[in-house]
């Protein structure tokens, strides 16, 4: 049975006893153990239950590879499923339970899956659940997917916070065991900005347990020693940082490496962020990731108990808890009897080593030999037991699996031998080499993935570049090392070699998947003979621990398959990242209200205060209307265009966008630009333009003032102000470089509030200032002066058909020209209106949207705008598009009124409809609605639409059928519903 | 071919399943077909098994440079939806998802199609009313969706924050008979199917060459040596210009990367496809468990697998915002594609300048959802000349300027 052994753990503090509970049984632990440990220690290995046939299982692992012992941790807005027990940090009050059973991690009904596995091969479900069609969506899905899945679901909002943090590097260094600090320490002393980072809690890696085992010294001094010193060292050299706790999680082009920080997971409502994603640019990277031990496949190596050689020493050296008391020790290496020896020096039982190889006589297995351990050779074996390993049966590791003894246990260490962790060389496109000795794949230091040079961004050293040893990881460090040296290990892919069907359908590969060598060798007899396609097939690596333990073993059982070389199999592609992070740190601080931060107009809070509905409009909120005691959006809009067209209301028009173009060639450039010719435009004048993209679609229109002969305001739609400021400024860098022209958006720096109405020019009298009148400032000018005593731009222009200026102020007295025009219009009605009363007003004007007529397929053609195209200049952006046979056609949809014969409102987004259909089956359609409003000026619903020659079909009548049923009859009208002779703008 | 059943599984388990034979069988090229269609991905393969079907055509190669459905057919995120705007997208889309209800039984192989409904988000009145309009749209070409309030959107997708505070969800326009399916399962059951008509599945063999009889295609060099056809169907999605190329003509197409990833497996939560352009981001539950998330393209070109960080940053800050619970989710795995952009981000299925050469291309973010209907159509194109599904996306499209453009109404993803 597991238990806490009565010795010291090199990372526990027995003297902090620490409470937690599991499945709400309360438990006790200690400072420095893992949630896993602690179980352990607390006589319990049963912590899980396998993904598709519910079988027991505990750790097989003491770190963040683990697939097994996989629990729900936290409470309320802190729960989260998946948490690996073996790499959680105990705490006071931790709470955790176990998933993927029911009723009871003990008891679970879906285990009725693993007794029928036989009928549950890889890909079963693709022959099956055929028939009757209708039954996958209402029965057999829902029956899978509730099979499926491990944890449960987060219940709700993140209690919790995250952060980023960026930071460069000349040389990022991923992983602090020896070979990590042995670099750092070598860049460090050249100078180098170096940042170190190790996914442990503690530095130095797997030497520091091992060669407390074996006896190992780096430079005279024990290895925790050698890495204490190094760490000191470090930590005094100004040009080096380094962080504990800190996962390189993935590799990207050009030296960008994200890292993942685990915070405050272990402090619960600590006031600082849970998890820190560090976004990290590198001049170099090297990873010094170790390596990871593969399990062995034999029948029953999925039972409770047995358990990874390296984690077996770990959890007895660090943690002081053993998985057992006899544990039988299977190896292919000299490296497991390092656990043969910690168990040994612990006071636990250890029957026998089973060693796959016909000759041992290294010096590890040669202490063991001598502590009177016996060793089993050219063996191998299957485990078996009730719901934890009880038993082993020795065999021939060539034969069939003929039981030559068995030995009773409750544990087994398996060691299959190492692999360098190749993640993160190998997710930019480093490529990796076979090593047949040892059977490991590793980095080719001659084909490293490439940065912006062209040359190798990445290098591994130490384990992850395949040095098995310590003094082959300090590399050419020049320290002398002694260690006991390690004979080669025989790779072995499965146990028995020749084991017949019953016992390669007991022999996991995958443990989170239940994937068995048999499930490879059917994909393999099936066609399935790509990696990719067994891993597809079989879900082989596709678990959370993404192949780690699974793969290589994985690919050796389908290279057998397939009478292929492994090297020619290949693996399946890594991708980050390194281990699983929270999408919580992926999305950082941006969160809520500053999740794409709003933009505020000067005006924002005023409006807020004053009765706004909101509008999000591109990054802005503007508002719809402003509703008063009683009334309902509907009447507000209303009663706002009616005082527009009665007395005069304001908008703030601040977040229309406005882009100064400047510079010798600026004429020459908006000709470019603008369909209209924009060069011959008087200084103090304004005219309307419009923007065509390439292919000649109207893209964004307003009103461009010429400032001084080389400077130009463009004004431009709310939404589309940055897009045209990107799009001129790629123009001018990449098509016409040669132009003497800067652009600047400028639309933050001023208020723009437009004055609209019959009484607009009384209500700016009354500031006074300027002289706004008819002779003096014209329709279409503007002109700079002072208001109030504030200093301003106002342009007489508009877009509603009344009298109207827009006065721009710079952004800081916004608010003060704001209060003022409302205090000198008071007594003449002056008030504030919103987007929808715009909308209303232009739509009665027969005035076109950028959005509502336009949707990136018309042309300002289309909308009757011929007289803003120039037919003098030689080019323009759009020109050549609108000349395609498709845009010439004279049969296209065209601008139009639309007037329903009942008076009533066309539903929005209709589309005129035939009674034949087309080759396709569908309806034939001639037209459709772009902007459909109640115009309270009129008392009728009103329209714009674009139909099949409409210009020419004044007075017919089309349909639009709706989607409620009812179908709308609306006669062809003019666009421009009021004031047809634009008289009242023009007063 | 053996036929998959229960029963079939309940017999092949008495005897350790040795009885299984190969899903599609291994093929070394001959020196000739009628047709050869260059790319074993979904498309390409459905191309075959509509030849052998509807047209009789079975002396077909389906030829592949890498493993069978290699590309993107296996890394998208298995949306099957036909609410498009346009005309000629909403019957090619439709058509194909109505495939889709009956490619289980056809092929007898379950490729999963969960017809839980594809819900797209409206958090601007702009996006409202482009949906309004896709409704209106939709009626009228006999695709079944409407416009649904938030209260109905927070009830079929309890985890969606409706109430913003960014931007509160207006609604949404629902397609009930939308889903998903398992993309690796289109390929390979398409692929036994055409290999049971006796079709050639030829993988690991790259297209080196395209060799011309004056103005018509007479065949390929391979790296598996020559093969001469009669006609030539390009369905290679990223390689097309590179394939095009080859040929002799030029194709209006970019290739772009664009990036997914999943979350850890977690029991249901999740019976629809919710996806959100305001916010650029898109995700379901896979029936493993995985939450399935994908977003915008990345911005520059480029032909390798995969993208920057700051892509998979934007859209699950986006997701995380749509669907708060994701926070305490991890990210289990990301990965890239190459998805090969028109124009007009409308497909090409069309005769090209080379005789009895055809290209089916351009397919951008949203070909996995019309793998059975690009197949039907793309085979009636090759078989008889014309198709009316396809009529609208022939290349010459880009000269006349008569776009097909569905980035009216859908914003970002497809």
């Amino acid at each position: 049975m597991p238990h806490r052994l009565s010795r010291p753990g090199r990372r526990i503090d027995p003297a902090r006893a620490l409470h937690f509970t599991f499945d709400g049984a309360p438990h006790r632990g200690f400072a420095g153990d893992t949630l896993a440990s602690a179980l352990l220690g607390a006589g319990r290995i049963l912590m899980g239950r396998s993904f598709k046939y519910h079988r027991p299982r505990g750790p097989v692992t003491a770190g963040q590879d683990e697939p097994n012992a996989l629990v729900g941790l936290g409470q309320g807005g802190r729960f989260e499923p998946n948490q690996r027990a073996t790499a959680t940090p105990l705490f006071e009050g931790l709470t955790a339970i176990s998933q993927n059973r029911w009723p009871s991690l003990e008891h679970d009904v879906g285990s009725v899956n693993a007794r029928l596995s036989r009928f549950l091969p890889a890909g079963f479900y693709y022959k099956t659940f055929l028939w009757p069609a209708s039954f996958w969506k209402k029965v057999y899905e829902p029956v899978i997917r509730a099979s499926a899945g491990l944890g449960r679901p987060p219940e709700g909002p993140d209690a919790d916070r995250y952060e980023h943090l960026h930071t460069h590097c000349d040389l990022a260094i991923v992983g602090g065991g020896i070979a990590g600090l042995a670099a750092a320490l070598e860049a460090g002393r050249a100078g180098r900005r170096v940042l170190l980072m190790e996914q442990d809690t503690i530095w130095g890696g797997r030497t520091v347990t091992d060669g407390a085992i074996d006896g190992t010294t780096i430079d005279g001094l024990d290895p925790a020693a050698w890495v204490a010193r190094a760490v000191d060292d470090l930590s005094a050299m100004d040009s080096v940082t380094l962080r504990s706790g800190l996962m390189g999680a993935g590799v990207y082009d050009h030296g960008y490496l994200t890292a993942h920080e685990r915070v405050a997971d272990d402090r619960p409502g600590a006031d600082a962020p849970r998890h820190r994603l560090w976004k990290i640019r590198a001049g170099h990277i090297v990873t010094a990731t170790g390596g990871l031990e593969r399990p062995l496949a034999f029948a029953g190596n999925d039972l409770p108990g047995v358990m990874l050689a390296s984690a077996v020493r770990d959890y007895v050296c660090d943690y002081a808890v053993t998985p057992g008391r006899r544990v039988v020790i299977v190896t292919t290496n000299d490296d497991a009897y390092r656990t043969a020896l910690a168990l040994l020096d612990a006071g636990v039982e250890v029957p026998a080593v089973i060693d796959a190889r016909s000759q041992v006589t290294g010096a590890l297995p040669t202490r063991v030999r001598d502590r009177g351990v016996e060793i089993v050779t050219g063996s191998g074996l299957r485990a078996e037991g009730t719901g934890r390993v009880e038993r082993v049966l020795v065999c021939d590791v060539t034969g069939d699996g003929t039981p030559t003894r068995r030995i009773a246990c409750d544990a087994v260490a398996m060691s299959g031998g190492w692999s360098p962790v190749p993640h993160l060389w190998s997710h930019c496109g480093g490529k990796l080499t076979w090593n047949d000795e040892r059977g490991f794949f590793a980095p080719d230091p001659d084909r490293p993935p490439v940065g912006a040079d062209g040359t190798g961004m990445v290098s591994a050293i130490g384990t992850a570049a395949g040095h098995m040893d310590a003094a082959a990881c300090l590399g050419q460090a020049d320290t002398p090392v002694t260690q006991p040296v390690e004979r080669l290990p025989r790779p072995t892919w499965i146990m028995p070699e020749r084991a017949g069907p019953a016992l390669r359908s007991k022999m996991f590969l995958d443990y989170q998947n239940d994937v068995k060598v048999s499930d490879i060798q059917l994909a393999a007899q099936e066609g399935f003979v790509s990696v990719e396609h067994a891993k597809r097939y079989t879900t082989l690596g596709m678990a959370t621990d993404q192949g780690k333990l699974s793969n290589i073993n994985g690919l050796a059982v389908l290279s057998d398959a397939v009478g292929r070389p492994i090297p020619d199999v290949g693996t399946t592609t890594f991708r980050p990242p390194y281990v699983p992070i929270s999408m919580g740190s992926i999305a950082g601080e941006a969160r809520g209200e500053i999740f794409q931060p709003l933009r505020r107009t000067p005006l924002h809070d005023w409006h807020e205060a004053n009765g706004a509905t909101w509008e999000p409009v591109g990054h802005w909120r503007r508002p719809y209307c402003y509703t008063r005691d009683g009334e309902d959006i509907r009447a507000a809009v209303s009663r706002e265009i009616r005082n527009v067209r009665e007395n005069v209301g304001l908008l703030d028009a601040s977040t229309l966008g406005k882009i100064v173009v400047k510079g010798p060639d600026a004429g020459r450039f908006m000709d470019l630009l603008y369909t209209n010719m924009m060069s011959t435009l008087a200084v103090g004048r304004c005219r309307y333009g419009l923007m065509c993209s390439e292919n000649g679609f109207l893209m964004d229109d307003g009103v461009v003032a010429r400032l001084s002969e080389d400077t130009f305001l463009c004004h431009t739609t709310t939404g589309g102000a940055d897009r045209i400021h990107a799009h001129m400024e790629e123009w001018l860098q990449t098509e016409w470089w040669d132009l003497k022209v800067h652009t600047a958006n400028v639309t933050e720096q001023w208020a723009q509030i437009a004055v609209v109405g019959p009484r607009a020019r009384d209500v700016l009298d009354r500031l006074g200032g300027m002289d706004l009148s008819r002779d003096a400032m014209p329709f279409m000018t503007w002109s700079d002066g002072t208001l109030a005593d504030l200093p301003v731009r106002v342009f007489r222009i508009s877009f509603s058909g009344e009298l109207s200026y827009e006065v721009a102020v710079p952004a800081n007295l916004g608010r003060a020209l704001w209060d003022r025009l409302l205090e000198a219009g008071a007594d003449m009605g002056v008030m504030p209106y919103g987007t929808e009363a715009l909308h209303v007003l232009r739509a009665e004007k027969g005035f076109i949207m950028i959005g509502d007529e336009t949707d990136g397929t018309v042309i300002p053609q289309d909308l009757g705008l011929h007289w803003a195209i120039s037919k003098k200049k030689d080019d323009f952006i759009g020109k050549r598009g609108q000349q395609r046979s498709h845009m010439t056609d004279p049969d296209r949809w065209k601008l139009v009124g639309l007037e329903t014969l009942d008076g009533g409102v066309l539903p929005d987004g209709a589309y005129a409809a035939l009674d034949d259909r087309n080759a396709n089956g569908q309806r034939k359609t001639e037209g459709r609605v772009t902007s459909t409003y109640y115009s309270p000026t009129l008392k009728r619903g009103i329209a714009m639409g674009l139909i099949l020659n409409g210009p020419d079909r004044m007075g017919e009548t089309v349909t639009f059928p709706g989607t409620d049923g009812k179908v709308h009859t609306a006669r062809i009208v003019d666009p421009v519903f009021y004031d047809k002779q634009g008289a009242r703008q023009d007063v | 071919m053996r036929r998959y059943s229960a029963f079939a599984i309940a017999r092949e388990a008495l005897r350790h399943h040795t009885g299984w034979e190969r899903a599609w069988k291994s093929a070394a090229p001959k020196s000739r077909y009628d047709v050869v269609i260059v790319g074993a991905g979904g498309h390409g393969l459905a191309t075959a098994y509509w030849l052998g079907r509807n047209h009789g055509i079975t002396n077909v190669a389906v030829i592949e440079k890498g493993w069978l459905g290699g590309g993107n057919t296996g890394r998208n995120t298995t949306i099957i939806r036909s609410n498009y705007l346009q005309d000629p997208s909403a019957a090619l889309y439709e058509k194909s998802r109505s495939l889709y209800e009956t490619m289980s039984q056809d092929l007898n192989y379950n490729v999963m199609f969960s017809p839980r409904g594809v819900l797209m988000l409206a958090q601007t009145e702009h996006e409202k009313r482009g949906y309004l309009r896709t409704a209106h749209a939709n009626a009228l070409q006999g695709i079944t969706t409407r416009f649904i309030g938030p209260a109905e959107v927070k009830k079929i997708c309890p985890i969606m924050n409706i109430d913003g505070p960014r931007y509160p969800v207006l609604g949404g326009l629902w397609q009930e008979r939308a889903g998903t399916a398992r993309h690796d399962a289109v390929a390979w059951g398409y692929a036994r199917a055409c290999s049971d008509m006796g079709m050639d599945i030829v993988e690991q063999c790259e297209v080196t060459g395209v060799t011309r009889d004056g103005a018509r295609v007479t065949g390929l060099s391979t790296t598996r040596g020559d093969i001469a056809c009669d006609k030539l169907g390009i369905v290679v999605a990223g390689h097309s210009g590179r394939l095009a190329e080859m040929a002799g003509f030029r194709l209006p197409v970019e290739s772009v990367p664009l990036q997914a990833l999943v979350s850890e497996p977690i029991k249901p939560c999740m019976d629809i496809v919710v996806m959100a352009n305001t916010v650029h981001g898109y995700m379901s539950q896979s029936d493993k468990g995985e939450m399935v998330i994908g977003g915008g393209t990345d911005g520059y070109n480029a032909y390798t697998q995969r993208g920057s960080f700051q892509h998979i940053e934007e859209t699950v800050r986006a997701l995380v915002e749509t669907f708060p619970m994701i926070s305490r989710l991890k990210m289990l795995r990301q990965w890239g594609g190459i998805v090969d952009m028109t124009g007009d981000r409308s497909p090409i299925l069309s005769r090209t300048p080379v005789e009895n050469c055809f290209i089916n291309c351009g397919w951008g973010t949203g070909g996995f959802k019309a793998t059975p209907g690009s197949g039907w159509a793309f085979a009636e194109l090759m078989a008889t000349g014309a198709s009316p599904l396809t009529a609208a996306f022939g290349m010459e499209r880009f000269r006349e300027g008569r776009f097909i453009d569905e980035s009216v109404a859908a914003g970002v993803a497809h």
